[in-house]
């Protein structure tokens, strides 16, 4: 019996092989013929010369091209060392630097098995399996290697490079993944495009120690891979691509996309027709030993085989065994009409098994549904009607377009011409790309942050465009002068040739028009670098923990409150004091000021955040009970009324109401505006006026003078007079504030001694 | 350029230039911003440097070391070892009350009290000097004093108490604001109408006069061994004076001798109006209040019931048939005053640990489920010398937002309590807290946090039965595999 089903296994794959062969490849042929006819020619011209053969000449130009954009890619992502200095930025990459510490000091094991009693207090966190351990592991194998290699670096600097050394690496995996998909000039040219692209650098600049760092390169990868394995059907490279799929699983949760765009390609592929034994192999060795490793990530676990966000993947998995043993059985069946009412049974069974399945599954509990970030995705209102933990981040906002122009400036309309390219050659590999461009855009348009996930997809597509383009445009011109040149001295390429020159000859001034053009292209190209250099040094290099503004006089005032504030925590508070702040400032306050957080940036425990945030908006007494509760040493506000900066608690304020009132009703949005508008002025709510939030942000502020001209207690950042000049407070007394102001921290006093 | 970017790193250079403890300067800065001026003070960390501890600041440090380490034995005061006070000031309204309420002096002075009488509206009053209080108790015995002589207020008297120091306050008819403001600061409001007094129709004494009723044979008194004594109090206690009330948000007062239910605080020389606000049980005659920090406040409607006269006369209370030879005051003041002065009911407890069971040491943190023995010393001070405390309902809590574990601790009668729980099942930060709050008795209050994590990777149970299937299943696949494998590639 197994010689039999193998003998048809093989037959069944030449068929549909063939098949698939003979489509995908009518296209390359014209393209690919030429240029190899031209590479002969110019060989033979610089024979005779001690020059280098052209197919050298094309490699070495080609390396360095791609070394230099490898360069680029780096140096570009360094204005913020050199405006700032080697620091960690913003907030998460806090976290994610603290915990590399704690790897590159205590080994891996501690950090497997880290339980962290200094965040969400007294809950406590389980830092080992609630991580993507991959972006510290990379950063602590580089640690390593160079402590190996006798470089005596700080586990800082490493951290801060991470992330442009990986955005270089993405330019050769971009290069690698355009030639798979065009020709190495596109692969040339998208690494040229991701290099600086500031969708990618907005992630990726020096210190932006994050997940996406490591993440988008792993992203690529494992496409490219995947990709490479669906062209050449080899199990090698499918097995690379399931190891890229295992090194994305442990940086990112945006693995989720991969896990449902590939078995979405692979629909697509079934449906058009395009399936192949390539594929097969491709996809089945992706998905199940992708599957496999990454079920070795504790934060991942059994989510491949339980959660709803994973089972399209399972689906495509059984839908290709299904394809593949209907095959089997069409060709062991001669009769036709028996085959269709096989087929039809067969349709019918599998598909009722795999609704009753998931259903059964689902109503069971063993497969959850899906999280509430996936549907937001799906719908962009979800998030906002129920969800505000996940509406009140600023980067999960829906994009404006403003943003798209500003991340990808001419990569916008390149995008689509991209597409028509793409569309003109359709192979799996395109038909790749332009699945992965229009998911990812939809994305990107849904939550500003996954701009970055469409970036290399748009790049990719753009430099199709443009090196088609560009491609046409320089053989147009090239196809010209040899004519003129050459004469009819070159009868090799006469033909191709005097097609061509029938073609210009219907329009005249094609020359010219050419040259008009490639001078366009070069000059959009120009402004696309220059543009992608100033939004890098001016707006994405910015670490948002140093506030940089400019003075009265034009000169640069740096506002390093939050590292006096921490500093200052760290000094002058008890080892085991608590700190009570919004979510936003708990990783910082647990990297730098190494003190016990309620909440931090890792929302995961919406009921906690929900306390806080209950007890900012509560009155004194109240909050006050809350606090003794939460054993709350010291209160942490941020507050920019003095400087002008706008993100402050304040105007988070009214998310905090949202949290706080989404699980204590107690609390409620309209006590805390005048209708329906937010203010702080006279004209505000009486509840606003009293809340805690309101009394640490305002305490003491009606004393002062903040602008000349303004009556004092003027608020800056909302450009109002307060409208509480005279707040007392009752349980807690002011310990510390910033030269600024920006952060203000209070100590909660104990109980009053003789009530 | 590695100014500031990791705090940690520079913390360890940054300690030896500031000890903590001593900002030593302090300087106005002018702060600038945005062109305005802000007035600041910040704190300017004296220069490093180590030629300053050079040998004369050595020697004297030596000898303040010397002298501070002399000073207890210098003085008995106040002190956690010896919670017994020694030094007391008493201020009157005038020195005649120094021989009219001569026995409560005596018996102060007979127990080891240095009594020191000034009049309230001495001008060289002060509590403290140099930052060190001069006493460990204070006896108001001034009710009609409007204003503390010297650089006492309300405020000082407060302060007083809150650094740990006893206080009581007597007042009367007479009381003055400042009276009242100090009671009322301590939790307990005083009736509001000067003119009115506690009158009770059925309670009163039984005099040679039928008065007005105010003279009042008080048996209402708190059952407590702790503040009162073990020797029950027989005789009712003579009281004229004003009522007060515990302030509901209280919780730290206590009635010791409360009105009976037909006593009501009223002008006794006026015709009632309206329904006297102060009435029965409500109604305290004399209060105690232990502060947070264990000072203790004795709060007494009467200054007459501390006077010899009251002391010393006999008492029968209206419709009762006994007579009794001698008032129950003396008992009562005197039983009071030694609670008050920590002469009985003060605990101390301390040396919270805790192991692991078959370690030894403190462990840093625990695992879920493991077994742990604690242990805690509770001792109490008996007026001379601290004894073991025996009682058994001290409980230990491990708490997370909420108790996990409650259990009873059982005592060795030498002062250790112990008890053995398994950790729950539950990680996060858990404190052991103790919290001990028996009537009469200093409350106690002590915590201590421990984390509790999860298992290790490892620490999970190897082979568990319940897998079997799953391991005969890769096994039978792998074998599986291999014979059809051999079987395809050589059975041809």
């Amino acid at each position: 019996m197994p010689p039999q089903t193998m003998s048809a296994k093989t037959d069944a794959t030449i068929g549909v092989n063939g098949t698939a062969k003979s489509t995908s490849n009518q296209a390359p042929p014209p393209m690919a013929l030429p240029a190899n006819l031209k590479s002969d020619l110019l060989n033979k011209l610089s024979l005779k010369s001690f020059k280098l053969k052209t197919k050298q000449q094309e490699l070495l130009l080609r390396v360095s091209i791609l070394f230099l954009v490898y360069v680029l890619a780096f140096i570009t992502r360094l204005f913020s060392v050199l405006r700032y200095e080697s620091m960690i930025h913003e907030f998460d990459p806090y976290f994610n630097y603290r915990t590399t510490l704690f790897l590159t000091e205590k080994g891996f094991y501690e950090f497997w098995n880290w339980f962290d009693y200094e965040s969400w207090y007294p809950l406590g966190r389980i830092v080992g399996g609630t991580l993507y351990p991959g972006l510290m592991v990379t950063a602590a194998l580089i640690y390593w290697g160079l402590r190996f290699l006798r470089f005596a670096v700080h586990i800082r600097e490493v951290c801060v490079l991470t992330a442009p050394f990986f955005a270089s690496n993405t330019t050769l995996v971009a290069y690698f993944f355009g030639k798979e998909i065009w020709d190495s000039s596109a692969g040339l040219v998208a690494a040229a495009l991701i290099a600086i692209c500031p969708g990618y650098i907005s992630r990726s600049v020096a210190g932006s120690y994050d997940n996406e760092g490591v993440a988008i390169f792993a992203l690529l990868l494992t496409f490219y891979l995947f990709v490479k394995a669906v062209n050449t059907g080899s199990l090698t490279w499918s097995l690379a691509s399931a190891f890229g799929y295992f090194y994305m699983v442990s940086a990112w949760g945006g693995y989720v996309f991969i896990i449902n765009l590939i078995p979405l390609y692979v629909l697509v592929l079934l449906i058009t027709g395009r399936y192949s034994v390539r594929l097969y192999i491709a996809y089945n060795c992706m998905y199940v030993l992708g599957m496999l490793l990454a079920m070795q990530i504790r934060f991942v676990g059994f989510q491949h085989v339980q959660s709803g966000e994973h089972m399209a993947a399972m689906g495509v998995f059984f839908l290709m065994q299904v394809f593949y043993f209907l095959d089997w059985v069409k060709y062991l069946l001669s009769d036709k009409r028996l085959f269709e009412t096989f087929l039809r049974i067969t349709v019918t069974t599998t598909v009722g098994l795999a609704a009753v399945a998931l259903g059964v599954g689902t109503a069971s509990g063993y497969i959850s549904p899906w999280t509430g970030r996936f549907y937001s995705l799906l719908d962009p209102t979800y998030a906002k009607d129920h969800i505000p933990i996940i509406a009140s981040v600023s980067e999960h906002q829906p994009t404006a377009w403003s943003s798209f122009m500003f991340d990808f400036h001419i990569l916008l309309f390149l995008f689509p011409a991209g597409l028509y390219f793409c569309f003109k050659r359709l192979t799996d590999a395109t038909i790749f790309i332009v699945m992965y461009g229009l998911t990812s855009m939809y994305f990107a348009g849904v939550m500003v942050r996954l701009i970055l996930v469409a970036t290399p997809a748009v790049c990719l597509i753009s430099a199709i465009a443009v090196s088609a383009t560009v491609k046409n445009l320089a053989q147009l011109l090239r196809t010209k002068s040899k004519v003129t040149q050459g004469g009819s001295s070159k009868a090799a390429s006469g033909s191709k040739a005097s097609s061509k020159a029938l073609l210009d000859q219907s329009q005249p001034f094609q020359r010219n028009g050419a040259i008009a053009l490639l001078l366009g292209v070069f000059y959009l190209l120009s402004k696309y670098a220059t543009h992608c250099t100033w939004v890098t040094s001016e707006a994405y290099s910015s670490p948002s923990i140093v506030l940089a503004a400019r003075g009265a006089h034009g000169n640069k005032v740096i506002f390093d409150d939050y590292r006096e504030a921490y500093f200052w925590l760290q000094q002058n508070t008890p080892t085991d004091a608590k700190v009570m702040s919004w979510w936003d400032y708990g990783y910082q306050i647990t990297a730098m000021a190494n003190r016990t957080v309620i909440v931090d940036n890792n929302t995961w425990n919406n009921t906690h955040i929900a306390t806080v945030g209950r007890a900012m908006s509560s009155y004194e007494d109240e909050a006050y009970e809350i606090m003794r509760e939460l054993d709350v040493g010291y209160v942490l506000v941020v507050f920019g009324g003095v400087t002008g900066y706008s993100s402050d608690d304040i105007n988070k304020f009214l998310w905090m109401v949202r949290i706080g009132g989404g699980v204590f009703p107690v609390i409620k949005e309209p006590d805390y505006l005048v209708n329906g508008e937010y203010r702080v002025d006279k004209g505000a709510a009486p509840k606003m006026l009293n809340c805690l939030m309101y009394k640490l942000c305002y305490y003491r502020f009606g004393e002062l003078m903040t602008e000349y001209g303004k009556p004092p207690g003027f608020d800056r950042a909302r450009g109002v007079e307060i409208g509480n000049k005279d707040i007392k407070l009752e349980h807690l007394e002011e310990a510390f504030t910033t030269s600024n102001w920006i952060v203000r921290i209070y100590k909660v006093k104990p109980p009053n001694n003789r009530w | 350029n590695e100014q500031l970017a990791i705090p940690q790193l520079r913390q360890s250079s940054y300690r030896h230039e500031t000890p903590p403890t001593n900002p030593s300067r302090r300087c106005l800065h002018l702060g600038y911003f945005g062109g305005k001026r802000l007035h600041k003070i910040s704190w300017s960390a004296p220069k490093p440097s180590p030629l300053t501890r050079s040998a004369p600041m050595a020697k004297l440090a030596i000898f303040f070391t010397l002298t501070l380490s002399l000073l207890p034995f210098l003085s008995h005061s106040f002190s956690p070892d010896t919670p017994t006070d020694r030094r007391i000031l008493v201020l009157l309204d005038d020195f005649s009350l120094k021989s009219s309420h001569s026995i409560f002096f005596t018996s102060l002075k007979s127990r080891g009290f240095d009594l020191d009488f000034k009049l309230a509206d001495d001008p060289k009053l002060s509590l403290q000097r140099y930052g060190q209080y001069l006493y460990d108790g204070l006896i108001l015995f001034a009710p009609s004093v409007e204003r503390f002589g010297g650089a006492l207020d309300v405020a000082a008297v407060l302060d007083f108490v809150d650094s740990g120091h006893d206080l009581i306050v007597a007042a009367d008819t007479t009381a003055s604001d400042l009276i009242k403001s100090v009671a009322t600061e301590c939790g307990v409001d005083f009736d509001e109408d000067p003119s009115a007094m506690v009158i009770d129709h059925q309670g009163y004494a039984v005099s040679d006069v039928d008065g007005d009723h105010t003279l009042i044979a008080a048996d209402e008194l708190i059952r407590s061994d702790v503040i009162l004594g073990k020797t029950k109090i027989e005789a009712p206690v003579l009281f004229k004076g004003i009522a007060h009330s515990l302030n509901a948000a209280n919780t730290l007062a206590l009635k010791v001798l409360s009105g009976s239910p037909s006593a009501y605080s009223a002008n006794p020389s006026a015709k009632l109006s309206s329904p006297p606000s102060l009435t029965g049980s409500a109604i305290s005659l004399v209060s105690v209040v232990q502060a947070r920090n264990n000072a203790r406040i004795m709060i007494s409607g009467s200054l007459d019931l501390f006077s010899n006269r009251y002391m010393k006369s006999s008492v029968q209370k209206a419709g009762s048939p006994s007579k009794y030879e001698k008032s129950g005051n003396e008992q009562f003041v005197t039983e009071v005053s030694k609670w008050l002065f920590h002469e009985r009911g003060h605990l101390k407890a301390g040396n919270l640990r805790h192991l692991k069971v078959g370690e030894t040491g403190e462990p840093a943190m625990y695992r879920i489920k493991d077994d742990l023995e604690f242990y805690v010393d509770i001792f109490e001070w008996s007026g001379n010398s601290w004894e073991p405390y025996v009682a058994d309902d001290v409980q230990v809590q491990f708490y997370m937002m909420s108790p996990y574990v409650l259990k009873t601790l059982s005592t060795d009668k030498k002062g250790l309590y112990h008890t053995s729980f398994k950790v729950p099942d539950v990680y996060g930060v858990f404190q052991f807290k103790v919290e001990y709050q028996k009537l009469g008795y200093t409350s106690l209050s002590l915590s201590k946090q421990i984390p509790v994590r999860p298992f290790r990777h490892n620490e999970y149970e190897r082979f568990i039965p319940t897998a079997f299937p799953y391991y005969g299943a890769s096994f039978t696949t792998m074998a599986g595999f291999f014979i059809f494998s051999v079987v395809y590639l050589y059975n041809k």
